[in-house]
């Protein structure tokens, strides 16, 4: 089967880690795709200048799901600096696939909810 | 329509270079042709052929090249004129597709007849490219935008088309055929009841012209759009027909080269219809591509292509009641196109799999389907739906190729299934 499909995607869509959401999130944000509608919120807390706490909801895809699990694990712990410096390759690098064009919107549509997130960060 | 030649797709497919390409090692089935058909090698050689003999500017060089480009481009016009049976070929504009055709509509015959307080009359089940330059239009007018209801079972409501066609309409625009349910609506009784009321009616042909015998004449359609793309010719080829009458009393929609009378310093007067609605050079050889795949679909014999495709559909919702956790949209297989949308769960779970998940198992299979809203959002919330998939037939495809996607869709479920 086709490399996209490997077991540790399709453990994280199965088995998201961190979903639901915060009440006392410091930030949070939600986009959605409009090609094909899914949706991604992400909820993050900010303690002593580090992310102790991140949640994502939303619907979508495997690629999109995947990589939002995964990338609720990722920046657990990060500063703010470290959020802000995550890169398109940082999450290719996290699923371990090369993706076409189309599917790479899926795999980083998580870290743009980060990165508007942060956005609205700087300005309260 | 009747079905005195059949056509065989495996013969056919000989025709089509592509078809014989491998995706992901497995044999190319190609089942994306509401998005965009493939073209035989016919139509390939005539834009060829153009481009390597006969290429020149066209209606105004006097050389024999400009002869020769000129006499071929609208040789094409005359080919798609005779094709859709316009009364007249001066009812035959070239655009760049079915929505540069809608727009042109829309901005011109649009601005100088809609006004405030008019009604303009789409329906639920338009593809974008026939709904937003409407809801931008009566915007800008202060016209009001009304749908027709689509019912449960994918067909329009006839009874609220009259309900909304009782007060001052001046346009109905709707599809020939959806791009997602497949349904053939009744474009002649609609048409009927439009003019009844006093309205003007565009009919969105992309879908029904690739497919089945369309006779505007017949329809008695004041203006129809369609894209070459889709019926095995160029991209950059579309057509917009209108009733010559009204043409001639537009305004121009591009105004600058190819499309004057004469041109002052500060003022310039329009050629008539259709140059003055073909503006700075066209697309040539897209348009002699246009007159190549209308000769091969004529070729072929259109009830023959429509025949078949409705035979595919019907298989293909047979094969796919079978698969349990697929749920197709869209009425029965004989007021259908060969256009099948559906949604797919994991057996025995609610869970569904998402349509490019779906997409792209098939794709490792090498079937080529569509997944998303296919350009018509609205009707995917009218049906409370997500994004879809969308398999779509044309005269190429082959009930083997059915069973494909019909395996894909159970290999999906096996692997998205906890």
């Amino acid at each position: 089967m086709n490399k996209l499909y490997r077991e540790h995607i399709l453990d994280h869509y199965r088995h998201p880690r961190n979903q639901g959401t915060l009440d006392d999130a410091d930030f949070s944000s939600e986009l959605d795709n409009p090609v094909c509608g899914d949706v991604v919120r992400l909820d993050v807390r900010v303690e002593g200048g580090r992310v102790s706490e991140a949640r994502f909801s939303g619907h979508g895809c495997v690629v999109s799901i995947a990589s939002a699990s995964m990338l609720t694990e990722k920046i657990m712990g990060k500063t703010v600096e470290e959020l802000k410096g995550l890169q398109d390759e940082d999450v290719f690098e996290m699923l371990g696939v090369t993706l076409g064009p189309v599917r790479a919107k899926c795999a980083l549509l998580s870290l743009r909810v980060l990165q508007e997130g942060l956005d609205h960060l700087d300005e309260t | 329509m009747g079905n005195q030649k059949r056509l065989d797709p495996v013969a056919l497919r000989a025709d089509f270079p592509i078809l014989a390409r491998e995706v992901n090692g497995r044999p190319l089935a190609y089942l994306d042709n509401a998005a965009s058909s493939q073209r035989p090698r016919a139509v390939i050689d005539a834009v060829d052929e153009f481009y390597r003999a006969h290429y020149a500017n066209i209606h105004r060089g006097v050389h024999t090249l400009s002869e020769e480009a000129t006499a071929a481009y609208e040789e094409a016009r005359d080919k798609v004129a005779a094709f859709i049976h316009a009364p007249d070929r001066r009812g035959v504009i070239f655009t760049r597709n079915a929505t540069e055709a809608i727009n042109l509509v829309a901005y011109t015959w649009g601005r100088a007849n809609v006004g405030a307080g008019d009604r303009v009359i789409v329906t639920e089940m338009e593809h974008h490219s026939n709904l937003v330059p409407w809801q931008v239009l009566t915007r800008e007018t202060g016209a009001e935008l009304a749908s027709v209801a689509v019912t449960d079972e994918g067909r329009l409501d006839l009874a609220s088309l009259d309900r909304l066609l009782d007060g001052p309409v001046k346009l109905v625009a709707f599809t020939h055929v959806s791009n997602v349910l497949g349904t053939l609506n009744p474009a002649q009784e609609i048409v009927g009841r439009a003019h009844a009321a006093g309205a003007r009616v565009l009919v969105d042909a992309a879908q029904s012209v690739p497919h089945l015998p369309v006779d505007v004449a017949a329809l008695d359609c004041d203006f129809l759009v369609f894209s070459g793309h889709k019926m095995c010719g160029p991209t950059g080829s579309g057509v917009l027909y209108g009733r010559l009458g009204l043409l001639e009393e537009m305004p121009p929609f591009l105004t600058g080269g190819g499309m004057i009378r004469r041109v002052s310093r500060t003022d310039a007067t329009w050629d008539a219809p259709p140059s003055r609605f073909e503006a700075g050079t066209p697309a040539i050889a897209e348009a002699v591509g246009l007159g190549a795949a209308v000769d091969y679909l004529s070729g072929v014999g259109m009830a023959a292509v429509w025949a078949h495709e409705q035979e595919l559909a019907a298989y293909a919702l047979e094969r796919l009641a079978g698969v349990q956790g697929v749920r197709v949209i869209g009425p029965p297989a004989d007021e259908r196109s060969g256009v099948v949308a559906f949604t797919v769960t994991v057996p025995r779970s609610i869970e569904s799999i998402h349509p490019h998940d779906l997409a792209q198992v098939l794709d490792m299979g090498g079937v080529a389907i569509r997944a998303g809203h296919h350009c018509a959002q609205p009707l995917h919330e009218r049906f409370g739906l997500g994004p879809t998939a969308r398999a779509s037939f044309y005269l190429y495809n082959t009930r083997e190729e059915v069973d494909r996607l019909v395996a894909g869709v159970r290999t999906a479920q096996g692997l998205f299934s906890a």
